[in-house]
């Protein structure tokens, strides 16, 4: 989307992503995960390593191969890349976290068909050097990461009373003060934190409001 | 015998329903669902897909990757991922080709969906899912429909839903996308409640 035909500078492709051009919010892409995984930090922070490293290093392989695959061809080639990168990560998980790779279940192998890792190949490597493609990877998976962070911190703060598992509230069940808020356990909530996060980021980018396709009475807008 | 195939195919339908339960195929579910007729032709074609995919995956799972499937003492479950990858990302190709030749009404009707398919993580974490559970053969067709059609079926209603959402007035922000997110996640409330019962 904001790619310039131009190669944009390093600042550009690392820092960008973050925020004003967030994969979550803004590009609305690797949704299913943002959804699945956010319900305690661990996870969360787990899950946002395992796609920042498999985004930078498809990027890197992706744009160094860029010109010796034929066009008609590139979706199964950058699945092989993507895929040997995954089976990677989920072998290393499985060696050093094996509890956490239980409790991540098939999202870890969901990472091939993140449309982050793929829409960040598709976009940005096919067309630009392997350096620039390395950092756009980076930030894209931080970004990702971030707004992944944020959501899993609210979740397990409001909805458990802890944070990486360390208790920041005592509950009740444990003879504290704190009536956790249940639904925020559960996946539905994921929705609604997404929903009004990106309510928030549109209501500081007025550039971003989609117009209305159907004027109300009111006028509309 | 048939009332086991029948609950798991319930179970697929409702209780596991691939979009409001496991939140899969969300990217493709939030971007297509703004008419209830593309709605219903990618849902089609997900169906499709997965009726084919999840069925072959589990036999190359059962004689090819399993340990000692092939000789004994060969392990080759590692190449798991990179496999149904290439399975699934073959059979789209095929059925492609197939329905341009022999159902070209319902090859126009599907269009740019078909091919875009292999991406959407509701074919891969139906064939993981599978593996995960290790169900056999016939079990493994009836979890393939029964999954696909779950994923279909939330597609439409929430297509449904956003048809009549253009005449709403919510505030600019809200507007659109994040609108969206909030409906399908009273939607998923909603189906939250299928999840006490057992089978």
């Amino acid at each position: 989307m904001a790619d310039d035909v131009k190669a944009p500078t390093w600042k550009e492709t690392l820092v960008d992503p973050l925020i004003a051009n967030n994969p979550v919010m803004i590009q609305v892409l690797g949704i299913c995960s943002t959804l699945a995984v956010t319900s305690s930090m661990k996870t969360a922070f787990v899950m946002s390593l395992s796609v920042t490293f498999v985004c930078a290093m498809s990027n890197l392989l992706v744009s160094s191969t860029r010109n010796f695959i034929p066009s008609s061809v590139r979706i199964i080639a950058q699945m092989t890349i993507i895929a040997s990168l995954v089976i990677l990560v989920d072998q290393i998980l499985r060696a050093f976290a094996y509890d956490l790779s239980k409790q991540l279940s098939v999202y870890v192998g969901l990472i091939i068909t993140n449309c982050i890792v793929m829409g960040r190949t598709e976009g940005f490597a096919l067309k630009f050097p392997p350096l620039p493609s390395l950092l756009d990877g980076i930030g894209n998976g931080l970004g990702y990461g971030l707004v992944l962070c944020l959501i899993a911190s609210v979740r397990e703060i409001f909805g458990s009373g802890s944070w990486f598992g360390m208790t920041l509230f005592e509950t009740v069940n444990n003879g504290g003060w704190y009536v956790p808020c249940g639904l925020l356990v559960m996946p539905p909530s994921g929705f609604f934190l997404v929903g009004l996060l990106i309510w928030l980021v549109k209501s500081y980018r007025k550039d971003l409001i989609e117009a209305p396709e159907y004027k109300t009475h009111k006028g509309g807008c | 015998m048939v009332e086991h195939y029948l609950s798991l195919f319930v179970k697929s339908l409702f209780i596991e329903n691939m979009a409001l339960a496991f939140f899969l195929g969300m990217c493709t579910f939030l971007a297509v669902s703004k008419k209830v007729s593309t709605s219903l032709g990618l849902g089609a074609a997900v169906v499709m897909v997965q009726v084919l995919s999840v069925p072959a995956n589990n036999l190359i799972n059962a004689y090819v990757l399993k340990p000692d499937a092939i000789a004994p003492g060969l392990d080759l479950s590692f190449l798991s991922f990179i496999t149904y990858i290439g399975v699934i990302a073959a059979l789209v190709q095929i059925l492609e080709m197939f329905l341009d030749k022999f159902v070209p009404a319902l090859y126009s009707a599907l269009g740019i969906f078909l091919p875009l398919i292999t991406v959407n993580c509701v074919i891969f974490a139906g064939v993981s899912f599978m593996v995960q559970r290790e169900y056999n053969f016939a079990e493994s067709v009836v979890y393939g429909f029964g999954s696909g059609l779950s994923w279909a079926m939330a597609l439409v209603l929430l297509s449904a839903v956003r048809e009549r959402l253009k005449y709403a007035d919510p505030p600019a922000g809200v507007r659109g996308l994040s609108l969206t997110f909030i409906i399908s996640g009273l939607m998923a409330i909603g189906f939250m409640s299928f999840s006490g019962i057992q089978l």
